[in-house]
């Protein structure tokens, strides 16, 4: 890992912020790597999950918003169920992904894409079109060979559905998105 | 009123992939006297995706169908899916405090009061039905068959919140599948995450995930995985060729949803369990079940020699000829 200026570059706004949105308390870390240890994602992270809390104590914003790591954490709580001063990691890691998004840094991740057609799913009738899903999932990334070797895996089985599954109350749904955006979230 | 002991939440999955992790779930409660009702006109919890978005859009897309539940008279839902359960009871959880439940109620057309608790299927039936009742409702013993049960990452996890079962080592499948005479493994790796909803994304780090708990169950002797998930059943059984090619080797294990077992032991008839919705096949795993062994003693001295011995191999082989 690079060196880190501290005294140039510590954002103490930013410490500020992750503490108040996940209400924990980011100095009981004492970095000794339970999280990473037990975390499954590791191979897959660009930063261990240790050091994300490290540098978000450090207030390293811009290191900690960019990383790829946050879009590769399944929230599956290892990290918060072995945490040996009780902090919720997996917590910390969801507030980063809500300022990453917010402050523009997620760009066009394909996890983020995937997250973010699913939540159209629901908005627009009220229950995930799994199918439907996948295809605005391949439509916007334009990765076209999604998955295609299950295709005749799936297909045959007939559980697929090909329609989705509208609930009746689809405009409280709306509504619940449109309170949602008028106080200001998503990005 | 709807003579209900539980609401019940089937989930998104419930209407596609899972099918019959839902259809079995169903017939399990009716075969054991649970008395559920569907949630009306229930919507989707928001999953994973909407708590790495905003934990008030995502307490209020759960909260909608608290508050249906409560509409329904009623203070407990159940639920097959993990990933709901998660959901649901982190809503509960968080909009005991005041100042949040307002936030997510001021989402919503109909406010939750805060009167419901969520569990999952699968605590409802130890906690509740018991394993005595399951037990004796036992009509085909699962005997013969010899499974991995797979609790997945969130079902027990974090334990503050979930209140269920051992955190590291849940055993309430474990206990049923016994109760019902089947054969349980030691599974070392029940609760790590099998790469959860990454699959479309990331299905390479989904098929090292699953292939890495495909892979120790062979090597244990299973004849099937257990899991109470559906994005845990998806990721082993569908993508099971990926995780294969990732690991380089090759796995013929049918994954089942731990209600088609118990559904089978309980009487209900194939169709309703939905078998044949399983990917990998199930034949030869259900095959085992109640076939007559020459001699018991032997055959545990078998199970014991595999064990030690090639891992599942030379069991695939005897039970082909089965």
């Amino acid at each position: 890992m690079d060196a880190v200026n501290l005294s140039a570059s510590y954002d103490a706004a930013f410490v500020d912020h992750v503490q108040r949105e996940s209400g924990q308390s980011l100095s009981r870390c004492y970095q000794c790597g339970n999280c990473t240890a037990g975390c499954p994602y590791t191979f897959a992270y660009d930063i261990p999950v240790s050091q994300i809390m490290r540098l978000t104590q450090a207030g390293q914003k811009r290191r900690v918003l960019e990383c790829g790591s946050l879009w590769m954490c399944a929230t599956c709580e290892s990290c918060t169920t072995r945490c040996p001063n009780g902090i919720d990691v997996a917590r910390v890691m969801d507030v980063l992904r809500h300022i990453s998004r917010r402050e523009g840094f997620a760009a066009r991740r394909p996890v983020k894409v995937f997250w973010d057609s699913f939540l159209d799913s629901v908005r627009k009738h009220g229950r995930v079109f799994e199918a439907g899903l996948l295809a605005k999932y391949v439509a916007l990334t334009g990765r076209v060979w999604t998955d295609l070797d299950l295709a005749p895996r799936i297909l045959p089985k007939g559980k697929l559905s090909l329609t989705p599954h509208p609930i009746k109350g689809r405009d409280e749904m709306e509504k619940i998105f449109k309170r949602f955006e008028a106080r200001g979230g998503r990005s | 009123m709807t003579g209900a002991t539980y609401a019940y939440y089937p989930g998104c999955s419930g209407l596609g992939t899972s099918k019959e992790y839902d259809s079995s779930s169903r017939a399990v409660c009716r075969a054991l006297f649970m008395k559920i009702a569907d949630v009306p006109d229930w919507s989707c919890c928001g999953s994973t995706p909407a708590h790495t978005v905003d934990h008030v859009l995502s307490s209020a897309l759960s909260a909608r169908n608290l508050a249906l539940v409560e509409s329904m008279g009623l203070d407990t839902v159940v639920t097959p899916c993990p990933s709901c359960l998660t959901n649901l009871r982190t809503a509960c959880h968080r909009m005991e405090e005041d100042s949040f439940r307002d936030e997510a109620n001021a989402l919503l057309d109909a406010p939750f009061k805060g009167t419901v608790t969520a569990k999952s299927l699968l605590q409802a039936l130890i906690e509740d039905v018991g394993l005595e009742m399951i037990a004796a409702s036992t009509v085909k013993p699962l005997t013969g068959l010899k499974v991995a049960p797979y609790y997945g990452c969130i079902m027990n996890r974090p334990p503050e919140l979930m209140r269920f079962d051992d955190h590291e080592n849940p055993v309430a499948m474990d206990r049923i599948l016994t109760a019902m005479g089947a054969e349980v493994v030691p599974f070392p790796l029940k609760v790590e995450c099998c790469g959860a909803s990454f699959g479309v994304p990331r299905s390479d780090v989904v098929a090292k995930l699953s292939g890495r708990l495909l892979e120790t169950a062979r090597e244990l002797g299973a004849d099937a995985m257990v899991t109470a998930c559906p994005l845990c059943q998806m990721n082993l059984d569908l993508r099971q060729e990926q995780a294969a090619r990732a690991m380089a080797t090759s796995f013929s294990m049918p994954v089942f949803y731990f209600t088609q077992l118990m559904g089978l032991a309980l009487g209900v008839s194939e169709a309703e369990l939905g078998f044949d919705k399983i990917c990998v096949s199930p034949a030869r795993a259900l095959s085992l079940i109640g076939a007559a062994k020459p001699d018991a003693g032997k055959s545990s001295q078998e199970a014991r020699a595999t064990k030690t011995g090639q891992g599942a191999k030379p069991q695939a082989q005897s039970g082909g000829q089965a």
